[in-house]
């Protein structure tokens, strides 16, 4: 479904051009789960930012080949990147503060996408879309949902509306970008698991970005872990776990809190 | 604190009203016409016939407020219609694509707003002459500067949250992400320039018009009202200060009434 083949993000803002991604790769079928996963700085934004399409800034060079299902993303028209966007591909963001317009009602933000991509459905066939969804996304009361603004919902239900909107097109490939950082430990484990319902139900593919490793290990089929714009390791969930053959991915398996690597081993054994 | 929110609101909107109601009326109907000389009346005091008084011509001075309180209203908004349009959509794409049409056209917009606004409106009368709709005109594109800048800033503000990645990401065209998703967040700052940009119209207009170079006759005008009243100041004071608080009245009006708009958000 989706191959990224030697990807590089170069910087051309300043004199000196900076690359802060280097020959990335990634293969991912229908309904994979892989995790992506470093430090601040790695290069893990840019590279889901790449493949999401939102990197069109005129100061950037971006070399390789982002293949969805054939087509290079990096080369298409505008027109058809747009096409896919919200359509096939989708992605939820770190903040949900702000990654909702503070000005509209959230029911009219979910039903945006449907809006670009199926002008044919009526008004009362997207409202009931959105509902479902919402209610998919385990919203209690998606009708009273449906018709708040965004800052009379608590993060947690603003994260799941955006992983409604995000969903809302069924789309083939959904980018998370670091959607537990922003919440708290109990949220978060509702989103992975609600993630991994979608994943299981509609066979969405997810690229799941996170520094947080001991959620990847709970989400993810294969990580790939990323240092100072390179790959350092990549390979099934477990081998990296259990067997890591870098250093740096040892340092990040070291720094797992030690109350939740008791936790971690207790579901291992 | 609250009580003292609703207060500015209400005497502002009492003010603006009751000036909005005589405008109205001003329109349609006026006690005399205002043209109509009446040598009898010259320079007559205030009194039952003649509410405000009769200016050196004989002419009704309450009329003549009227028709001139109407025209500068109309002038103000043309020119804050103008200004804002004119400032929305060069402020919106400079500040959404940046890159060398925004240095250039920045640029451009700093050499304008350099000018005092009755400046620029004297160059532009001189080169199109003068009249209601030229003024319009003239302090229209004098104004666009300071809301282009405006816009400008808080499009580049806004254009990297996450809800306009959002936007994108459901596929949203350029022109829908900034007029349909940036453009609203925008208008909570650009309301407020718009009250007062709409208050510095009204005091430019009646400039404009002291100095001769607004509105002609047989438009009245507020502005050249005092200017004609300057010889009586003393002989009939009551030419030169009805319309004077009239026009303080506009603006304080119209202020409170932005004011309680900002306080009651």
């Amino acid at each position: 479904m989706l191959d990224v083949i030697d990807l590089n993000i170069e910087f051309h803002d300043h004199l000196v051009p900076e690359t802060v991604v280097f020959d990335f790769d990634l293969h991912m079928e229908q309904g994979e789960i892989v995790g992506l996963v470093g430090e601040s700085g790695s290069g893990k934004s840019m590279t889901a930012l790449a493949i999401a399409g939102l990197l069109s800034r005129h100061d950037m060079e971006k070399r390789g080949q982002i293949l969805f299902e054939g087509k290079d993303l990096l080369t298409c028209e505008r027109s058809k990147l747009r096409a896919l966007q919200g359509n096939d591909i989708s992605m939820i963001f770190q903040e949900p503060m702000t990654s909702l317009n503070p000005v509209y009602r959230v029911g009219w933000q979910v039903e945006e996408a449907l809006r670009i991509h199926h002008p044919e459905m009526t008004d009362k066939q997207r409202k009931d879309r959105a509902l479902a969804v919402l209610s998919d996304v385990e919203l209690e009361e998606p009708e009273r949902v449906y018709h708040s603004y965004p800052h009379q919902l608590s993060g947690g239900m603003r994260q799941r509306v955006m992983i409604a909107a995000a969903m809302i097109c069924e789309p083939k490939l959904l980018i998370a970008d670091e959607p537990t950082t922003a919440l708290d430990v109990t949220i978060q484990a509702q989103i992975v698991k609600l993630l991994k319902r979608i994943n299981r139900e509609k066979r969405t593919g997810i690229l799941f970005i996170s520094h947080d490793l001991s959620l990847i290990r709970q989400l993810c089929r294969r990580v790939i872990v990323m240092q100072g714009g390179y790959i350092v390791e990549s390979g099934p969930v477990e081998e990296i776990f259990l067997a890591p053959k870098q250093e740096y991915t040892k340092k990040l398996i070291g720094a797992i809190p030690k109350c939740e690597k008791k936790a971690v081993k207790r579901e291992g054994a | 604190m609250k009580k003292k929110k609703s207060k500015n609101f209400k005497i502002g909107a009492m003010i603006t009203g009751v000036m909005l109601f005589f405008i109205v009326v001003g329109f349609f109907w006026t006690p005399y016409d205002p043209e109509a000389m009446d040598k009898a009346n010259k320079l007559a005091g205030v009194s039952f016939s003649h509410i405000m008084g009769c200016d050196n011509f004989g002419r009704d001075i309450f009329s003549r407020v009227l028709k001139g309180s109407g025209t500068t209203l109309l002038v103000a908004l043309g020119t804050v219609a103008i200004g804002t349009v004119c400032g929305i959509l060069a402020g919106a794409f400079t500040g959404y694509y940046g890159g060398i049409v925004d240095e250039v056209f920045m640029r451009i917009n700093d050499a304008l707003f350099a000018f005092p606004s009755i400046l620029l409106g004297l160059v532009f009368i001189s080169l199109v002459g003068s009249g209601k709709y030229n003024v319009i005109i003239a302090l229209g594109i004098a104004f666009i500067p300071s809301f282009a800048r405006i816009v400008r800033s808080e499009f580049i503000r806004c254009k990297n949250m996450d809800y306009v990645k959002s936007a994108k990401l459901a596929g949203a065209g350029n022109l829908r992400v900034m007029f349909v998703h940036i453009l609203p967040n925008v208008m909570t700052v650009l309301s407020s320039s718009i009250m007062i940009g709409f208050n510095n119209a009204v005091l430019a207009e009646a400039g404009m018009s002291y100095l001769g170079i607004g509105v002609q006759p047989p438009d009245a005008s507020l502005g050249r009202m005092l200017s004609e009243a300057q010889t009586y100041l003393f002989s009939a004071p009551g030419y030169a200060l009805f319309p004077g608080i009239v026009l303080i009245l506009m603006v304080l009006g119209f202020s409170l009434l932005a004011e309680g708009m900002k306080e009651s958000r």
